[in-house]
């Protein structure tokens, strides 16, 4: 296998773009990575692009070959890659492999969203299709609902309050105000969060993350040829991924995402790091109890300490782990098959030292943890600087 | 929802009919066609389980799922069943208030919603507290 290094990353604005279309979106996010990859669109071998549900959001399906078309990339292979909110680490996952095996040089890996061209009440329903249709939709169950099931487990069994919930959004939307790209600029505080309107308790409309329109992009490249690219490539050197029950109730833990863990063991393996290496990661926050429980699946902290790490301040830029930098899902948005690769951004931009106003000063290796539905997807990758 | 669709799963949503793998003897809800412990030497059949189990975890859905908007607030639940596995369900007749982990239920017969005003009912089954 040869190593693979990210040599451009692009990304959009995020949030309701309703003056820009699906097209628009992606191709302004691979003209940015082309651009900051300094490559010809002319060298790229092949794409992956994560996408959720085109056909849901849109009515548009066949989306690898439209985006294909659009970037004036035909007829170079392109691949959409699904595993709901998890999609854009699929793709990054998949492009990965293939510069690794050696059958393709220069791959992009693609993630978008347009979320805001149906109504909201349209949108929540589309999501709630990565759960189990037959035995937790069709009895009420929403996303929301869910995550609110595990954190009341995490409440019941570990002390976690909804006050600790509340201080995930509030570190994620002061990140997200450092964050040129993010949908909110917009402080909360905790008491905004415990006072904001019910979604599902214990989880209120502030734990929740975002409908989102965005797109992002990377482009990679065999390490041995990043360099003629750019001066500062930035390696992938683990990338793991893990399956899990579709349905919460199959599971034997509401409180842990197996999935996260089995992902995370064959990521730190394959990069030869363990948790205590890693300077700064993007988790998956579409709850503010998902980062709790992120942070932990992840070995940062102990089972059960989520709360009180991030009570403690550890998880904020300057603490011992800074966790979302990019402002999360929470802050920045959450196009769903858009925020693998945003992910990726984030921690490229990070490593290269260019984050301005939110780096985390030394940053020398990156995680990126990216979930699907209630965690039958997890993909974890760990990002290296190159030098 | 396509009418064979709903139609095929009856048995389990009125019923509680999941399945007992012969050959390990665990019993699983939904039914399962492959057994996940014994994979190709596993010998699936159906398995009636016994309505009472108890509450593992609870959220009250202030914002519907489609279709469930009459019903807010609603408890949603997972619970254990006393034949092992566990299930998502609504908790019933109660105030949202009283539901608590570890509390005792009984799954109960009950319409879940329906195809618009001319189309079919949907019905299945969810928890009912066991007042001691």
């Amino acid at each position: 296998m040869r190593d693979v290094a990210v040599i451009g990353v692009g990304i959009t604005k995020f949030g309701e773009l309703w003056d820009v279309s699906f097209r628009e979106m992606i191709i302004e996010a691979g003209a940015r990575a082309i651009e900051d990859a300094k490559i010809d669109g002319k060298q790229l071998d092949a794409m992956y692009v994560g996408n959720m549900s085109s056909g849901q959001f849109i009515r548009q399906e066949h989306t690898g070959a439209l985006i294909a078309d659009h970037a004036g990339l035909v007829p170079i292979p392109s691949t959409r890659v699904e595993g709901a909110c998890a999609s854009g680490g699929l793709a990054l996952r998949q492009a990965v492999i293939t510069v690794a095996s050696g059958i393709h040089d220069f791959v992009v890996a693609a993630g978008i969203e347009k979320m805001t061209d149906v109504l909201s009440g349209v949108a929540m329903g589309a999501l709630a299709t990565a759960a189990d249709q037959e035995w937790e939709v069709y009895v009420g169950a929403t996303f929301p609902g869910l995550y609110a099931l595990m954190a009341r487990r995490h409440m019941y069994e570990f002390g976690t309050t909804e006050e600790q919930m509340a201080m995930v959004a509030v570190k994620n939307h002061q990140n997200a105000c450092f964050n040129p790209c993010a949908q909110y600029h917009m402080k909360v505080t905790v008491d905004a969060v415990l006072n904001s309107p019910p979604v599902t308790l214990p989880l209120k409309l502030l734990d929740c993350s975002p409908i989102t329109d965005g797109a992002a992009c990377v482009i990679l490249a065999p390490a041995e040829k990043a360099r003629k690219f750019n001066d500062t490539p930035i390696l992938i050197t683990g990338t793991g991924q893990a399956s899990d029950s579709i349905s919460l109730h199959s599971r034997p833990s509401l409180t842990s995402l197996r999935a996260t863990t089995e992902a995370a063991k064959a990521a730190y393996k394959m990069a030869g790091v363990g948790p205590d290496d890693i300077d700064l990661a993007e988790v998956h926050d579409c709850f503010t109890i998902a980062e709790l429980m992120a942070i932990e699946d992840l070995g940062f902290c102990k089972k059960g300490e989520g709360g009180k790490v991030t009570q403690e301040g550890e998880t904020a830029i300057g603490g011992r782990i800074p966790i979302n930098t990019s402002g999360g899902l929470k802050g920045k948005g959450h196009p769903v098959g858009a925020t693998g690769i945003a992910q990726a951004v984030e921690i490229v931009q990070q490593l290269r030292g260019e984050a301005g106003k939110r780096q985390v000063d030394g940053a020398e290796i990156g995680l990126a943890h990216n979930v699907g539905g209630s965690g039958g997807t997890a993909v974890v990758h760990v990002f290296k600087r190159g030098d | 929802m396509a009418v064979p669709r709903f139609w095929r799963e009856i048995p389990s949503r009125y019923n509680l009919i999941g399945s007992r793998c012969g050959n390990c003897n665990k019993v699983m809800f939904p039914p399962r066609h492959i057994c996940p412990h014994c994979r190709r030497i596993g010998k699936l059949e159906p398995y009636k389980l016994k309505p009472r189990g108890k509450v593992v975890s609870y959220a009250i859905t202030h914002v519907a799922a489609n279709g469930f908007e009459d019903q807010v607030p609603y408890v949603l639940a997972i619970v254990e069943l006393e034949d092992g596995p566990r299930l998502t369900t609504q908790i019933t007749d109660c105030d949202p208030a009283e539901v608590k982990i570890g509390d005792e239920v009984e799954i109960v017969f009950r319409r879940m919603g329906e195809e618009g005003e001319d189309g079919v009912l949907y019905y299945g089954y969810k928890g009912k507290l066991v007042k001691p």
